[in-house]
């Protein structure tokens, strides 16, 4: 087999561009509609996958694509399939990329061996195999861009929901929104702590109007943060206790009677400026001092 | 020998480890910072752990008898300085040091401190009285 195989290169090395020029040919017939610069990329990115399956063949006809000497072209199919999979192409184009290839090589072979039914038969075969590994790799590698592209996206997502604000010169709000895990907890635990050193703040508001469910876990999960920035020294509330949670709470028997707790972030932020020495007062205005007297 | 320098500034003493604490250390400082208490006659000691990138589980209950030492000796403690990522290792250990003041920094530690002798002071006063 393997000496049947080292044919393909031989194929290559005579019509290296008739077969290029009939797989242009075909991408751009069954392709998606591409722009004028799209399709001179494309025509490059083609020109050069044969000149590197060629010079591959020639170094290695095994048909296995694992060995060394097919890494050129593997770094070139995943970066191909992995830019292609951030420009928003389909699994089905990426993949097709390689795979229409088939096509014009068995034109190739066909034109090389002719008459010999036995040859042609084992050729194409040898080059289906190599061609499909080929297309698999790219579907692979598109799969594990478009990973990274969600994984990515979670971070994100998990820093933007996390803000700590600033709600007098030495008070924090720390307003939850959505489920709290673990990995999140971490991440809220270290954006408060951070706040609370660089504001040097007294107080910490934390907010939990937008957390849907309370259980053990994430209970626990608030006593920690509670425990952590008191240990930096800062008094902690927690506010916007819905009533459905307080009896959850209750249920469950945590317990929080070691925090301060309030029903509102209004009330908890009253507390704070209290505690703080500041106080709210009502400014009289001309209309209002009018009124009475009317 | 290595030791931890304790200075007397004003009513407290500031305690500042700057170094890796280990056991030895550790005794030799409540050693020293218990005998320091009462030949000063101070009712606050500062603990300023703000160079400390490690606290594991022997200098966290250290940190705790050294403060319960103190109030035997009619003084209160403040640790002060810690760093978030201690601070979230200590909780994680499970060891949130109940019984201990913190502050963010050594002044807000002092005004914190002044705080908590004076209250301390006005309780015995009305105690005696009693």
């Amino acid at each position: 087999m393997p000496t049947a195989n080292s044919k393909l290169s031989t194929v290559f090395e005579k019509r290296e561009q008739q077969i290029t020029d009939q797989w242009l040919e075909q991408q751009q017939a069954t392709g998606r509609k591409l722009t004028a610069a799209e399709r001179e990329q494309a025509n490059r990115q083609s020109r050069e996958f044969v000149r590197s399956l060629r010079s591959a063949l020639e170094r290695d006809s095994s048909g296995e694509i694992s060995g060394a000497d097919w890494a050129g072209i593997r770094d070139f199919l995943a970066d191909l399939s992995s830019r292609r999979a951030k420009d928003g192409y389909s699994p089905i184009e990426t993949a097709s990329f390689v795979l229409s290839l088939k096509q014009p090589l068995f034109m190739a072979l066909r034109g090389e061996f002719g008459s010999d039914a036995a040859a042609l038969a084992d050729e194409v075969w040898l080059a289906t195999l190599l061609l499909d590994k080929l297309g698999l790799l790219t579907t692979e590698t598109f799969q594990k861009a478009r990973e990274e592209v969600i994984q990515r996206q979670q971070k994100e997502l998990m820093e933007l929901s996390t803000p700590v604000v600033r709600l007098w010169e030495n008070i924090l709000a720390l307003p939850l929104i959505g489920t709290l895990d673990s990995a999140r907890t971490q991440v809220v635990m270290q954006n408060l702590l951070e706040a609370i050193v660089q504001t040097r703040s007294d107080y910490a508001i934390i907010d939990i109007t937008g957390v849907p469910v309370v259980d053990t876990l994430v209970a626990q999960h608030l006593l920690k943060t509670v425990a952590a920035a008191r240990l930096m020294g800062a008094d902690c509330l927690i506010s916007g206790i819905r009533p459905q949670i307080a009896q959850t709470i209750i249920h469950l028997g945590v317990d929080l009677s070691d925090v301060t707790t309030k029903a509102t972030l209004a009330d908890a932020f009253e507390l704070a400026l209290r505690r703080s020495g500041h106080k709210v007062v009502r400014q009289e205005t001309a209309a209002a001092a009018s009124a009475p007297v009317r | 020998m290595e030791r931890i320098p304790i200075l007397k500034m004003g009513d407290f003493l500031l305690v500042t480890i700057q170094v890796d604490m280990h056991d030895r250390l550790a005794m030799t400082l409540q050693d020293d910072l218990t005998a320091q208490i009462v030949k000063s006659r101070v009712h606050g000691v500062l603990i300023d752990i703000s160079a400390l990138e490690i606290v594991d589980s022997f200098i966290g209950r250290m940190l705790a008898s050294i403060a319960s030492m103190a109030r035997l000796l009619d003084a209160e403690t403040v640790v002060v300085g810690m760093q978030p990522a201690v601070a979230i290792t200590l909780v994680e250990l499970g060891l949130p040091m109940k019984g201990i003041r913190t502050a963010l920094d050594v002044e807000k530690g002092m005004m914190a401190l002044r705080g908590a002798i004076l209250e301390a002071g006005q309780e015995g006063d009305a105690s005696s009285i009693r």
